[in-house]
């Protein structure tokens, strides 16, 4: 039998799912919306760049994005299987979502190593 | 001796209706299925504007400020409203599942799916408040 690495996705997915669930809607809201609308203050750049320098702080954002693309990913996969039925498509959309969310996940290891 | 092939256009038993392509539309519970399913489209979607964001920080203080200012363009505050809802939907609809997905038994006793739920509900109140935190006093 062919092995599968159906499951890592899976894996991949929820762990994006639940990582996003609990982290995005707080850092949206904040960074997004209440910044530039100006009801909370913005930090200074050298603020800002300190909050996100500590070793752990880059993990975490890397730990964040990258699950969070790869949620995306899996997810979008089946989204446009399902509801645009293009499972004839199938290597296209494979290729594009987690070859999407791969490069995205190095971009995101290269800008955070560099902070 | 040659007889005409003679085939028959949809056969009962193998003809299929062709479902059509926004099937989804029809009924409520198919919209709120294939909203639940596109807001990850809205969490690729922040996940890459928070690493542009972040990308600004290695790049000096010229580049931070042309994308807070960005930020306070309308059409990207339009944006991310429609994200935030989205991402808050995506919220909402995986912890209301999570208790599907995760059954936990203490001895005989399975832990009912309202706490767990709860416990979803109360981790992401915990992550809210710290990240608030730590950007707040930053």
């Amino acid at each position: 039998m062919k092995k599968s690495n159906e499951p890592l996705w899976w894996a991949f997915f929820g762990a994006g799912g639940a990582l996003s669930a609990l982290c995005l809607p707080a850092l949206l809201f904040l960074l997004a919306l209440a910044m530039p609308l100006g009801w909370i203050e913005t930090p200074s750049f050298e603020a800002a760049s300190g909050l996100v320098h500590h070793p752990l702080a880059r993990l975490f954002l890397f730990a964040l994005i990258s699950l969070s693309l790869l949620h995306w990913g899996h997810r979008f996969r089946f989204t446009l299987y399902d509801g645009l039925q293009l499972k004839h498509l199938e290597s296209l959309i494979v290729v594009f979502c987690y070859g999407g969310a791969i490069v995205g996940s190095i971009f995101a290891g290269f800008v955070l190593w560099q902070l | 001796m040659s007889h005409p092939t003679r085939y028959r256009k949809y056969h009962p038993k193998l003809y299929r209706t062709r479902m059509p392509i926004f099937w989804w539309v029809r009924k409520w519970t198919h919209i709120h299925f294939i909203t639940r399913e596109l807001t990850s489209v809205f969490v690729a979607f922040y996940a890459i504007e928070l690493l542009f964001l972040l990308r600004t920080l290695t790049r000096g203080q010229e580049a931070y400020d042309a994308f807070l200012a960005w930020l306070q363009t309308p059409l990207a505050l339009a944006l991310n409203t429609i994200a935030f809802l989205m991402i808050a939907f995506h919220s909402i609809t995986w912890f209301n599942l999570a208790p599907k997905a995760l059954v936990i038994r203490v001895g005989e006793l399975r832990i009912p799916p309202v706490a767990i739920a709860g416990m979803n509900y109360a981790g992401w109140a915990v992550f809210s408040a710290a990240l608030a935190w730590l950007i707040l006093s930053a």
